[in-house]
Formats: C-alpha cells, structure tokens, sequence
C-alpha cells in the first residue's frame, strides 16, 4: 500500500525558512495531519511530499517507491490547493476531469467516472457552472472531486477549509474525513487549526521553526504534550502554562481546574465567558493569568476572590528553558 | 410607499428636491458632456452632414445626397488606398500580437536579466513615431542603408525598399510590428501575471506538460488580454499613419497609402473636403464596426474572470 515516508528531508530558501531534517512517516490508509502556526514549515513539507519543492536533503518514499527526484505527476498523488486551483474559464465538469484529459483518458470512462464522483461530492447538479458562478463549499467540492477522480492512492491537503465560513468547515472536515476512509487513500493534511487536526487525524505531526515538535496520535498531544509548545497550541483554550518552584513550568487543563471553598490558590476572576454547555473563567494568579472551564453558566464577576485547585495527575511540569517535558517529581501544590 | 406618503404630506418639497437633485447630477457630468459633444459629437454630426453637400467653391454648397459616396465608390485611389489598409492590418495586427506573447511569455519565466529584456522590448514604444519613421528610413536607404550594407555583405545587390511598389507596405509592416508589439507585451505580461501560480502547480501534478497547459489554460485565460490588444492594434493599423509622412508620402503611386492618410491628403493637399469628409464617414463606419463585433459577438464567448 502506499505509505509515505519522509526521512531527514530538509529545505531553506538561502538560508531562510523551510524545513530541517525532519522525519516521519504516513501509514497506508491514515489521515496524517500537519499541524502548526504560520511559517512553521508545514506547507512546504506538503509541497516537497508533492514534488512542488526540490528537497536539499535527505529522501521520500511513496508506497516503498523513492519518488525524491520525481516530477509530481510521476509521484501518483492528488491535491488539494488553499486557493483550490480552479481553472477558472472551464465548468465544473472540465475543472475535475482535467487530469483525465491530460492523460488521454478514454471519454467513455471519463463520463463514467465523472459521474461517480460528482455523486460523491454532490455537484451532479452543478457540472455546467463556472468556478465564478460557485459558492466557497461548492468550490471546495470541485477541488475535492478533481482530487478524487484521479483515484491516486495518496491525496494531500493544503489547508482546504481555511477558506471556509465556520459551519461550512465543520461539515466539510466530517465529510472528507469519511471520504478518506471510505476510498482508503493515505492523506497528508496541513492545517494551523488544531481543531481539525484533532477531530480529523489518525496521527498528528506539530511541527515549529521548521522541525517536528511532536508526533503522535490526537489524544497523545493533549494528554502528554511532549512541550510547553505543544501544550499552548492544542485544546480551546490552550493548557494553563505557569512558573512553578526549581526552574519549571506547571501546566493544567481548564478542565482540570476546579474552584475550591478553602486551601486553594488565590485568584481574582478577570471575565468570564458563557459558551452554553459550559464557561470559561479567565482568571489572574500571581500576574499570570489561567483559564477555568466551569459546567454551565458561572455565576463569578470580575473582581471576585476565588481559591484554585487541581489533582497531581492532571499536571504536566516543562523545563522552563527547554520547554521539554519533564515526567518525573511531580510536586504537590 | 414612504416617498409616496411624504410626497402627499409636502408636494412641493419632494418636488424642489428631486429637482435639485438632477440639477446637480447634471452639473457634474456637464465637463465630460461639453468635451465629448464640441470635440467628439458635434465633429463627426459636422462631418456627416457635409458628406451629403457639395463643395461650394462657386458658389453656396449645394445638398448632393450620396453624390459624394458615389464618387468615392468609382474612385480607384480609394478602393486602393482600402485594399493597402487592409494588407496592412492582416500584416501587423496578427504578427504584432503573436510577437508580444512570445516576448511577454518569455520574460514572464524567471531568467537572468529579465528587466533589462523587458525594458529593451518595450523600448520602442517609448519612441515617437516620426522618430522611429526616421531611424528605418536609414536601414531602408538603397545602397547605403543598414539593410542594403548588411545584404551587399553577403553578395547580395542593393534595393530600393521604399520605392518599390512590391516591398513598400512589407517594409512598413515590419517597422510597424517593431514598434507596437512591445506595447502590446506589457498588456499580455500584466493578464500573466494574474493567472495564480497555483494553476500552474495544479496542472503539474495532473501531469500536463507545458504546452498543455499553455494551450488549455493561460491562453483561454489571455483571451480578455487578446481581444482588447487586436481591437487597439486594428484601430491602430487605420489610425497610425505618422510614418507615412515621414517615409513614404504615400508613394510610390500610392503603393503604401493608408486610408487615413488619403483623407489628409484630400483635405488639407488638394483642399476637398467635403469628399474628405465622405472618407472620413467610412472609415468611423469601419472602426465603428470593429468595436460593436467586440461589444455584441466577441465579449460573449470569451470567459472573463
């Protein structure tokens, strides 16, 4: 099957930028998400996986293939652009069997084969518009049948729904989800909203500066983030990061803190926010400020005194210089 | 239904305002207005109506109905001057568009010394056209001209370009397609640089080579750009007749005469103008329908972004 695997690939622009050295692998079949901020290097991974960039360094297998030195046609994949890439003077038909035409495809199979796909993207409808005459989801869709029709085994995603209002992104991140495992095609996604990487991925690669923060599965970067980095950037809102006693830094979920009669860590509530199933209450700790999720509608106003408290098994501790994970001696509090 | 209801509260008022209203509306578009009517309207009206008059140089000018385009339509010069215009329209309007593609497309790519290519490409149009007229006037130059020393060095004999009735207008088309096709280029070079990178890389993983995708993409997508460049080269090619004062005066035997300056030479040379004016009716009805094929029949097949 068609396994991607990308061994100490690095990639600068004089110097600038890129990606250094990093090293992964995307099982046959799974959704692998590229995770991270803007200039993180996570879109030009995607471009060197799809022959878009010449690597500096290091190689890329598809499928057991070496396709390092290969043009992106050769390299069997798909893709999906940001901008979707639709050629904007041909219909919707035109637009997604392109790449048949291109290799010579027969037009009997081409008819057929459009029309399975446009059933599976639901555009049947829609095969004589123009881009211009489309909305943004209908747009996406294009881009995601010209994606599918080619039946590449490997498909890669460059922040797709960033495009896309938010109720738009929430159906279209189910729906592509359920394609990939429906068709079985090995995805690479590049998203800087871990929202989606994590609802959408079997596997996780946040990456920072050009190099691979952390590596796993969803539920493995929010339980035990290997960074202070990581732990900032997955849940909504981000971990509680702060000092702690001998060099550290203490991390707590919002939902792991809890308000306590007595005993607890001294806090004034700043604000808070009503999210319906439950609220958000921005605290202040000694200057540095902490997130509390509480069930519900919250009854504290600003200004009020509150006592923290949280379990020892729900605090991680980061090297304050490295920002590393640091497992062991967990203090009490 | 509220301007309704206010209107019937205060008639007057409403009235006073609307007035004002139009008043001011006018007010601002008199500037353009007069512009256009003393120096575009009224003019080609004044031309029209002389067209049917005679010319009156004993006497008052006599109504003649189509007298003139009956003359004009017995007249060998003209249908001369109009086979000319049209040769030099087949001549520069299609090599001059094709040359600027190539040109544009090529310094489009990213190559060494792409600014100065582009530079040295558009230089010409910088140019004033009498100077460009006299700077090929020298490479025309029998025997001593650029062109003539280059052939004589390769043992070919010298020729009089501009005084042959079988190289003249050729020699004008190529000056011509060398001095507008840089102009042009800049047009085909901006709609370029529109079409999103991202086309490109979408077409390379589908697998399409390039000429594919210059064939089934960029070139569709330039179609906007090509229209707009053959109806301002053809305007051009009935427009553009600098050169032919300079170079030619029409000669020989009216071999590279243009219609335009046929016109000229009736007006202001032989001093007919009412028959100048017949001419001239022509040739606005001829670029008139150069511009409706554009508006009515061209805009609609052509995909605009």
């Amino acid at each position: 099957m068609s396994e991607i695997v990308v061994s100490a690939v690095s990639k600068t622009w004089g110097g600038v930028g890129g990606v250094n050295r990093i090293s992964f692998k995307a099982d046959a079949g799974t959704l692998l998400v590229l995770l991270g901020p803007s200039g993180c290097g996570k879109s030009t991974t995607l471009r060197l996986i799809a022959g878009l960039e010449e690597v500096d360094s290091g190689t890329i297998t598809i499928g057991g293939r070496d396709v390092t030195h290969l043009s992106p046609a050769e390299r069997r994949i798909s893709m999906v652009f940001q901008s979707y890439a639709l050629f904007p003077h041909l219909n919707v038909a035109e637009n997604i069997i392109f790449g048949l035409r291109v290799r010579g495809v027969g037009r009997a199979e081409r008819d057929e084969r459009l029309k399975r796909v446009a059933d599976i993207v639901g555009l049947s409808h829609l095969l004589d518009r123009k881009p211009s005459q489309l909305s943004g989801g209908q747009r996406q869709r294009v881009a995601l049948g010209r994606a599918i029709i080619a039946e590449a085994p490997v498909c890669l995603m460059d922040e797709p729904l960033s495009n896309l209002d938010a109720k738009l992104r929430h159906e279209m991140r189910t729906e592509i989800r359920s394609l990939q495992q429906r068709l079985g095609m090995t995805m690479v996604y590049v998203t800087h909203d871990q929202t989606e990487a994590m609802t959408m991925a079997d596997r996780v690669i946040l990456m920072r500066d050009g190099v691979i923060e952390q590596n796993g599965a969803p539920h493995e970067l929010y339980n035990h983030p290997a960074s202070d980095f990581t732990a900032r950037f997955i849940g909504t809102p981000p971990m509680n990061i702060i000092s702690w006693r001998d060099g550290s830094l203490l991390g707590v979920r919002p939902e792991h803190v809890s308000i306590v009669e007595s005993g607890g860590v001294p806090a004034t509530v700043k604000a808070t926010e009503y999210l319906g199933a439950d609220s958000i209450v921005l605290c202040e700790v000694e200057g540095e400020t902490m997130a509390i999720r509480q069930p519900g509608f919250c009854q504290l106003h600003a200004g009020d005194k509150i006592g923290l408290g949280w379990q020892d098994r729900h605090i991680h501790l980061f090297e304050r210089t490295s920002g590393k994970r640091r497992d062991a001696g967990a203090p009490r509090h | 239904m509220v301007a309704a209801v206010m209107s019937a509260a205060a008639p007057g008022t409403a009235r006073r305002r609307t007035w004002l209203t139009n008043v001011n509306a006018w007010l601002l578009l008199l500037p353009a207005l007069v512009l256009l009517a003393a120096f575009t309207h009224y003019p080609i009206l004044a031309t029209l109506y002389h067209s049917f008059f005679s010319l009156g140089r004993s006497g008052p000018a006599e109504f003649v109905g189509l007298d003139n385009y009956t003359y004009m339509l017995e007249d060998d010069v003209f249908w001369q001057v109009l086979r000319n215009n049209l040769f030099f329209a087949l001549a520069t309007v299609p090599t001059s568009i094709a040359l600027a593609l190539l040109m544009a497309v090529w310094v489009d790519r990213k190559i060494a010394g792409r600014t100065f290519l582009r530079l040295a490409f558009f230089t010409p149009t910088v140019l004033p056209m009498i100077a460009v007229a006299n700077i090929w006037l020298f490479f025309y130059t029998p025997d001593y001209g650029l062109l003539d020393q280059f052939l004589k060095s390769l043992g070919f004999s010298g020729h009089n370009w501009l005084g042959d009735p079988s190289t003249v207008m050729n020699c004008i088309a190529v000056m011509v397609v060398w001095k507008e096709a840089g102009f042009f280029m800049i047009f085909y070079l901006a709609a370029l640089q529109t079409i999103p990178p991202e086309l490109k890389e979408a077409a390379m993983v589908e697998g399409a080579s390039r000429w594919y995708f210059f064939r089934r993409v960029t070139l569709p997508l330039l179609m906007p750009t090509t229209l707009f460049i053959s109806i301002n080269a053809l305007i051009n090619s009935f427009k553009l007749v600098d050169q032919l004062v300079i170079m030619t005066k029409g000669g020989p035997n009216n071999a590279s005469s243009l219609l335009l300056y046929y016109i000229y030479e009736v007006a202001f040379t032989f001093w007919d103008t009412t028959y100048a004016a017949t001419l001239t009716v022509t040739l606005i009805t001829i670029l008139a329908a150069v511009a409706l094929t554009k508006f009515v029949y061209l805009d609609r097949r052509i995909h605009y972004q």
